[in-house]
């Protein structure tokens, strides 16, 4: 029995989250035949402008890539120029790093939980609408948010685009009681992100199991502003090798570049990948949280990423007041000197693992730069997770089917403006 | 009927929409204020315009784009630009001092599938607009002006003295004058609060030129200082690079 008729599904502009993007399915008879996540948010180029440019700009400048996540891109890029110079900032200056991106993971996580992914699971369009029945649950999200940027603007100077950070450290740095300030806060903000987790481990996720390999830093601790990248079939390789392990490629329908695993194919990284990788390394509450929450040892449903997040918050706050603790203010930076050579930098960005790569000349300028973004290394397993989706529910109709298509893509909390350009969802039956 | 809120993206980081979610004491409160009423970062329910109130963020890059910003200025009663990619083209207007097709071949192997226009230029450009709000991000204390300005029918009360400005009743120690750091402070839109100065650095510029700004007159300084030319070029060649370039350096008259 064929009913060869085709179907075309078409979302356009999807919402909720941050960038442009559009995605089209196109279905024929009982088959997927093809699905497009089309990012067609304008190219910026910055791999391109950035040559030429002093080996001091780039953490201003790349943090310009996106304005939910500037300390991961000031952060990676910190550091590939520090290991084009021969510079390795550890010790207090690092715990400060690692402190200031706690406060990004605690933001960014809010934001999405609260604000972009809870109301799907709730049934509301948005996160305001859901405060007219949930006000008490959407004020705490957003006091959990206000904590998180609270941390960024102490040690940043501002939360969105950070004015504080340089190569080899910071301009200031703050006075042990400038960060004691941030204890109540904190505090609270622990019980406030058990409590989320709590929350949003009770709620219904659809069923679906995805098989992608799993990339993310590994390293002594819980990864943030350092690691060894590493797969789930276990292959770890040098930061340096990144490009050799890493291919990316273009695809016509979209302004960011796709990635695969040279030894391996399409991955995933963000917080399903840091969680499987990293489990163990979680702080003690966090640690239990999970548990509770009923999170094994690794968790294959991308719905179920909002409990990852939420988990990840209580692990930031909890080493945000373990650094705060034994804080004693360092000289502010590492002097950097410049010299020709190419370097490396890998951060965790809250959606996943972010490279950067110079190359310098003699004078300190740079003459190539190479970035690879956590959303366009996961949209090759994203595309793969809605033909997998469409496919079991062909039975439903195109309002239906759309509208889980869009919740799949949410619960990846996609940067497009990242990955280089947002969403509009088609969905092609024929 | 609650006045009608949009909130529209064209190529920028999201930052400057970000600011109205960082609003969190207020933004439950703005909410009963205001229907938000398209703003796709934030909701997928989308009222149909009409709008009373556009805020716009990013710049015009694409053939597509400069078709459907003048789309959004017919559906929109205020337009109110937000940040540096719409006030001056942002960062990604570098291009427009280069080859664009060379920059789409270093970041594209297929160049031929992503479309650009040659030059990235700010929505003022494209479509009137009512009022330009500066940052790189936005100030989140500005746009709530901004919006309760237009909320109670007034007009915004935005300065547009330079950061030094702000920097003095900060208190401030002049880290030019004091350490020789070099610093944009003087000729620069104020907004910020002084923020880099307030962290040992100097001003790098990102809420563009403020009125009347004496460029030429802090170039001699910025030289005496020992900052060589293709450095301080660098300095002015960011966020807002075009509305730098467009400041003459004779002294304002």
């Amino acid at each position: 029995m064929t009913h060869r008729h085709e179907r075309t599904l078409n979302i356009g502009a999807l919402a909720r989250v941050e960038g442009e993007g559009a995605m089209q399915v196109r279905v024929a008879g009982d088959r997927v035949e093809e699905i497009l996540l089309n990012i067609y948010e304008p190219p910026r180029f910055f791999e391109a402008f950035l040559r030429g440019r002093a080996y001091t700009e780039p953490p201003d400048i790349t943090s310009r890539i996106c304005g939910i996540c500037p300390v991961a891109y000031q952060m990676s890029a910190c550091r590939a120029v520090e290991s084009a110079c021969g510079v390795a900032v550890d010790g207090p200056l690092g715990d400060l790093r690692r402190l200031m991106y706690c406060g990004e993971w605690i933001s960014s996580h809010a934001l999405h939980i609260y604000l972009l992914h809870a109301p799907d699971f709730l049934g509301y369009p948005s996160a305001v609408e859901m405060a007219r029945a949930y006000r008490p649950l959407v004020e705490r999200g957003l006091e959990l948010k206000k904590t998180g940027n609270a941390i960024i603007e102490l040690l940043g100077g501002r939360a969105i685009h950070p004015v504080n950070v340089r190569v080899g450290g910071f301009h200031r740095v703050p006075t042990p009681r400038e960060l004691r300030g941030l204890v109540p806060g904190l505090r609270r903000a622990l019980e406030d992100a058990l409590a989320t987790v709590r929350w949003v481990a009770g709620f219904d996720f659809p069923d679906l199991t995805f098989d992608h390999e799993f990339l993310a830093l590994t390293g002594e601790e819980y990864p943030l502003e350092r690691g060894t990248p590493r797969t789930t079939t276990g292959a770890a390789f040098e930061v340096a090798d990144f490009e050799d392990e890493v291919a990316e490629y273009q695809v016509p329908h979209s302004t960011a570049l796709h990635s695969r695993l040279v030894h391996g194919g399409r991955y995933l990284t963000g917080p399903l990948a840091r969680f499987a990788l990293n489990r163990d390394r979680l702080s003690p509450l966090a640690h239990e949280a999970a548990a509770d929450a009923g999170l094994g040892h690794e968790c294959r449903n991308p719905f179920q990423s909002i409990v990852v997040r939420a988990v990840e918050i209580v692990h930031a706050v909890e080493e945000a007041l373990r650094v705060i603790a034994s804080y004693e203010p360092p000289p502010p930076y590492v002097p950097v000197r410049a010299r020709a050579g190419r370097g490396h930098g890998a951060t965790e960005a809250p959606r996943g693992l972010l490279y950067h790569r110079y190359d310098l000349d003699g004078e300190g300028l740079l003459t190539s730069a190479r970035i690879v973004p956590p959303t366009s290394q996961n949209q090759a397993a994203i595309e793969e997770d809605l033909r997998r989706l469409v496919q079991d529910r062909l039975d439903l109709d195109d309002a239906a089917l759309t509208s889980a298509c869009e919740r799949t893509i949410r619960s990846y909390d996609p940067c497009i403006s990242c990955a280089a350009h947002f969403l509009d969802l088609k969905v092609v039956r024929s | 009927m609650a006045p009608k809120l949009a909130v529209w993206k064209f190529a920028s980081c999201d930052g400057c929409q970000l600011t109205l979610l960082d609003c969190e004491d207020e933004l439950l409160t703005l909410a009963g204020e205001v229907e938000i009423a398209h703003f796709l970062e934030a909701s997928s329910a989308v009222t149909e315009g009409p709008y009373d109130v556009s805020l716009v963020e990013g710049s015009i890059s694409t053939p597509a784009d400069a078709e459907r910003i003048k789309e959004v200025r017919r559906i929109s009663r205020r337009l109110v630009t937000i940040g540096a990619c719409a006030t001056a083209g942002g960062i990604q207007a570098l291009r427009n001092f280069a080859d664009v097709e060379e920059y789409r071949s270093v970041v594209y192997a297929r160049p031929e599938y992503v479309a650009t226009l040659a030059e990235s230029t700010p929505i003022s450009a494209h479509v009137p607009v009512d009022f330009e709000l500066r940052g790189c991000p936005i100030d989140r204390g500005q746009l709530l002006e901004v919006l309760s300005a237009y909320l109670a029918g007034r007009r915004p009360g935005i300065p547009n003295h330079p950061v030094c400005f702000e920097c003095k009743m900060r208190g401030n120690v002049c880290v030019m004058v004091a350490h020789g750091t070099p610093c944009l402070g003087p000729v620069t839109h104020t907004g910020c609060g002084a923020i880099c100065p307030a962290y040992g650095r100097g001003c790098y510029g990102c809420f563009g030129p403020s009125a009347r700004p004496n460029t030429g007159s802090l170039k001699t300084w910025l030289g005496d200082i020992g900052l060589a030319r293709p450095e301080m070029d660098r300095m002015f060649a960011t966020f807002n690079v075009t509305a730098f370039t467009e400041v003459p350096d004779d002294p304002p008259a």
